[in-house]
């Protein structure tokens, strides 16, 4: 089914073929605007947009972070900073004050981070019904951005695949120093390279504000979200 | 400076006042009024309603009556809107060139009239005397498409006896809307019903704007239900003067 | 039953006028409240996010200019969509209307269920393009029923309602109102008011469907061509549901959400939700490729749908249209919506961008009394975080309706009388003139403050249901004028 052309079947009854809708939809479109575009002169109208906006960091690198624990905490996450050497011990106090013991790991989340003697499973792809089982997960980050307070995970080692940060109910999410950006075209472009890679970004603990605009923390995703910061 | 006055075909028919008012400010700051006598309206209302065939030939009609200005003043925000927002337009739609550049060149010379005592003029205190509670409201089409700001408020504090008082919800529009108000009476009439509680929650005795459409709607409900607050155009505040023993 | 239950779908081709549906909106005392509150916060906390942006202008303008560059360059940035998803391992269908989408993606659920049988459930996460063809509808009708997984969403779909909000779908309904229909719906007679608690029995009644139903509908905020991804933008984590858990996810997206690459996405992510729910960033943003082995989905389809975009994309004064990347900041800062809400205006697009989209989607067919449904107070530009000139928008769509009517309409009769009156000056004074005649038999002198009208003819009843008119001057200005002499003497 997948990949392959626009049609689909059910059984021998239903066949829905579009490439006659495609036809007459870019037909349209090109009625609609005239000429069919030339591929140079798109890329050099794109580069023409003026980009006027910050695209760089304009604090210190200090108060970068700063902001970034600042914005954590707004959102009610637990967040220390903490030594390279001083991250395995961080994790197991972490989870002690959350009462947390059952935790699913993604596959390349580096050892000298876990603590010895804690019990931690090392996700195998087992289906969401069983990940429902985990009191929480613990991953590292791709990259996170001050500003916003957001922290973006890719499917890579140590972050693993995105059911495994969403199904358990708390998250302990390990972020180095060096991949705190200050504003989002900074993250982008640290991104751009593994674009095609599945991505989330997360902002604070799920959240929805549609009850009378009250902000309620925790719908579905993770309810709980703590963060080391590591260097 | 001889300046052209547009008096707007509303506030000629129903709101001479605020024209006589504008003449005698303008004229205590030593300038010269003009009334170019063949103008008629912007076509703001032909414009706003869809009928922009019957508000086309009103751009002509306007170039022709105040080419020669050195400055044109307006006292209405909406038909100054009207005039800079669309003409451009509406001359290109026609498409004669000789219109489309004399209305580019008559532009940078239309003034609201606060504005052109602000910006064009750079004065806040024109010698007015108003001992009145006063509220100002901010009419949608002076705020956002003139950018008039703090401006006409600046005009009326340096008013001498003034109570400026600030209303809530400054940046609400009033609900008038022109042909808004009769085809969609009773939104229109929702959104009045606020504005004219917030002024009299201001217990000011008048409600003032750059725009009399506004004020129009305003102190028609105001009248409606006998509140005894009144609407004064700007003008007619900035006009008043201490009375001078003879 | 209440008014909003009565509701079946939002249909501009059956709805009343405006004017008519919000005469009956603004009696309804308990949603104007609602509403007021709910468009009062978000405002607030929208101009607080706004306000610590130094280069907010400068990415409505950077914002702008990709959205028009798009729309310039649709078909070329579509099939390079296209051709990306596709090498990604996603399919991608193409509807030129509601009709063909909903047929494709009910063959496309069917084909999903094992073991031949075809699926008969989905879970969905909002979508304002699915509500626009009223997928649901169509499923259900095909024996298919669909989960709403937003928690608005489900409140809608819970309590036999409609949306009336881009981004906030229940914001006419208040904490009271919502445990009403779950303690009904969800049969839980003993659920509490708290927002907490009502949050917590929709993640209870929704997480049993998340690991359970193998297949998921969505729409799209963002299709990426450069990558051939998909961007989802939400809060409750019930789109990361949707989106990672089913074995075949189907998205349903109109042409017109098309980004050229992925750095373009640095720019509306910073103006995306800071306009729509006033945060620096929403909770969550997914980006996904194509299929992803041992992440997600297994098959995974995406549904281009025209449904009459190609015809405002004619229209080079409407296109802007286009440009909207539906935050919703024109309804909160609406005057006019603030005091009827959505369900006015006849369409799941309520508020100013409804009034100049859905008109447009109805080719001018239908919804002609939507660009009258606004005071052109110009709130809706000042917020519009890709700087879509909706008034002017509505003027073009006015222009549009008048040259629909015929000549004998009495409204352009008369117009046409004062456009001639005003191409003379001789024929306007006369007018003035016979206004105050014509007026005199109307005026009232009921004390010291002169004459007043109360009561006005036909459509200018309009003006007297709660206001009075001042009778006219004796005197013109250009009376006066001439009497003085240009010195005043």
């Amino acid at each position: 089914m997948t990949g392959g052309r626009s049609e689909v079947r059910v059984g021998t009854e239903t066949t829905v073929d579009s490439s006659g809708a495609r036809t007459e939809i870019l037909r349209r479109i090109r009625a609609a605007k005239g000429a069919t575009p030339v591929a140079a002169a798109v890329e050099r109208e794109w580069t023409a947009i003026e980009r006027g906006y910050r695209r760089e960091a304009t604090r210190e690198r200090e108060a970068v972070l700063e902001l970034l624990e600042d914005r954590l905490r707004d959102y009610d996450a637990h967040v220390v900073r903490v030594r390279p050497d001083e991250v395995a011990g961080s994790v197991a106090a972490m989870l002690r004050e959350r009462g947390k013991e059952k935790i699913v790991v993604p596959t390349g989340l580096a050892a000298e981070w876990l603590p010895e003697g804690g019990a931690f499973v090392v996700d195998d792809g087992a289906p969401a019904t069983e990940l429902d089982h985990f009191d929480g997960v613990i991953t590292g980050a791709t990259v996170a951005i001050a500003e916003t307070g957001s922290i973006v995970l890719q499917n890579v080692a140590g972050q693993g695949r995105r059911a495994v940060t969403l199904v358990p109910d708390y998250h302990l999410c390990l972020v180095r120093v060096e991949d705190v950006v200050e504003t989002v075209p900074e993250a982008m472009d640290r991104l751009r390279a593994t674009a095609d890679l599945p991505t989330t970004f997360f902002s604070g603990p799920s959240a929805t504000a549609d009850i009378e605009m009250t902000r309620i923390k925790g719908v579905h995703g993770p309810r709980f979200l703590d963060v080391i910061l590591i260097g | 400076m001889r300046v052209a006055l547009f008096i707007t075909c509303y506030n000629d028919t129903l709101f001479p006042e605020t024209g006589k008012a504008v003449v005698r400010v303008l004229e205590r700051l030593g300038h010269t009024v003009e009334f170019p006598a063949g103008q008629t309206c912007c076509g703001q209302m032909h414009w706003n309603t869809g009928y922009q065939t019957e508000a086309l030939p009103l751009v002509g009609r306007f170039v022709a009556q105040f080419k020669g200005a050195e400055a044109v003043v307006v006292p209405s925000s909406s038909c100054v809107a009207m005039i800079r927002d669309h003409y451009p337009k509406m001359a290109a739609e026609i498409g004669d060139a000789k219109l489309i550049q004399a209305v580019e060149e008559l532009l940078p010379r239309v003034f609201e009239f606060s504005e052109f005592l602000t910006k064009r003029l750079g004065l806040e205190d024109v010698g007015a005397y108003y001992p009145h509670r006063v509220t100002y409201h901010a009419s949608c089409h002076g705020l956002r498409n003139l950018g008039l700001g703090d401006g006409p408020q600046r005009l009326l504090r340096a008013v001498r006896g003034i109570d400026l008082v600030e209303i809530e919800g400054l940046e609400q529009c009033c609900g008038f809307g022109g042909t808004f108000a009769v085809k969609n009476a009773d939104v229109s009439s929702a959104m009045l019903a606020e504005k004219t509680t917030a002024v009299l929650n201001t217990g000011a005795e008048a409600c003032t704007a750059c725009d009399n459409s506004c004020l129009m709607h305003i102190q028609g409900a105001l009248h409606r239900q006998r509140t005894g607050v009144r609407t004064v155009h700007l003008a007619e505040i900035l006009a008043s003067e201490e009375a001078v023993p003879r | 039953m209440s008014r909003a239950a009565e509701l079946t779908v939002l249909d501009p081709t059956t709805s009343p006028a405006f004017p008519v549906a919000a005469k009956t909106m603004l009696r309804d005392a308990q949603l104007r409240k609602n509403v007021r509150h709910a468009t009062e916060v978000i405002q607030n906390k929208r101009a607080r996010v706004v306000g610590e942006m130094p280069d907010w202008q400068q990415l409505r303008e950077a914002g702008r200019q990709i959205r028009t560059h798009t729309m310039a360059n649709l078909d070329f940035y579509l099939e390079e969509f296209e051709r990306n998803c596709t090498k990604a391992g996603g399919v991608v269908h193409w509807a030129r209307d509601s009709a063909e989408a909903k047929q494709i993606v009910t063959a496309l659920v069917k084909a999903s269920g094992s073991g031949g049988e075809g699926a008969t459930e989905v879970i969905k996460i909002k979508s304002m393009t699915t509500e626009e063809i009223h997928l649901n509808q169509a499923l259900e009708a095909a024996g298919i029923h669909a989960y709403e997984t937003d928690l608005a969403e489900l409140i809608i779909q819970l309590g036999h309602d409609q949306p009336s909000h881009i981004v906030v779908p229940a914001l006419h309904k208040n904490r009271q109102q919502i445990r009403e229909i779950f303690q009904r719906e969800m049969n839980l007679p003993e659920l509490g008011e708290k927002p907490e608690d009502l949050a917590d029995a929709a993640r209870r009644f929704l997480r049993e469907k998340f690991l359970r139903v193998k297949t998921a509908v969505s729409g799209a905020n963002f299709l990426i061509a450069e990558t051939g991804g998909v961007c989802i933008v939400e809060s409750e984590g019930n789109g990361r549901m949707c989106l990672t858990l089913p074995e075949t996810l189907i998205t349903v997206a109109g042409i017109d959400k098309v980004l050229p690459r992925f750095q373009d996405l640095e720019v509306v992510l910073q103006l995306l939700p800071r306009s729509a729910t006033g945060e620096r960033m929403n909770p969550y943003n997914s980006i996904w490729t194509g299929v992803h082995e041992g992440d997600g989905p297994r098959s995974f389809h995406v549904v281009l749908m025209d449904n009459a975009r190609t015809e405002v994309l004619a229209d080079e004064e409407g296109r802007q249209t286009l440009n909207c990347i539906r935050c919703g900041a024109c309804q909160n800062a609406c005057p006019v919506y603030r005091q009827t809400g959505g369900h006015a205006y006849g369409s799941v697009y309520a508020g100013p961008i409804g009034a100049i989209l859905t008109p447009q989607l109805q080719k001018m067919h239908y919804a002609q009394s939507l660009p009258y449904a606004s005071s052109l107070c110009g709130a809706c530009y000042e917020v519009c975080p890709v700087k879509i000139n909706i008034p002017e928008v509505l003027i073009h769509l006015r222009n549009k309706v008048v040259e629909q009517k015929s000549s004998l309409d009495p409204e352009a009769l008369a117009m046409k009388t004062m456009a001639l009156i005003f191409r003379s000056e001789k024929r306007f004074r006369a007018a003035q003139r016979l206004g105050r005649i014509a007026e005199a038999p109307l005026v009232r002198r009921d004390g010291q403050d002169g004459g007043w009208i109360g009561w006005l003819p036909g459509i200018l009843g309009g003006w007297t249901q709660v206001r009075d008119l001042q009778e006219m001057p004796k005197e013109t200005f250009r009376d006066w004028w001439e009497k003085r002499g240009s010195r005043g003497n």
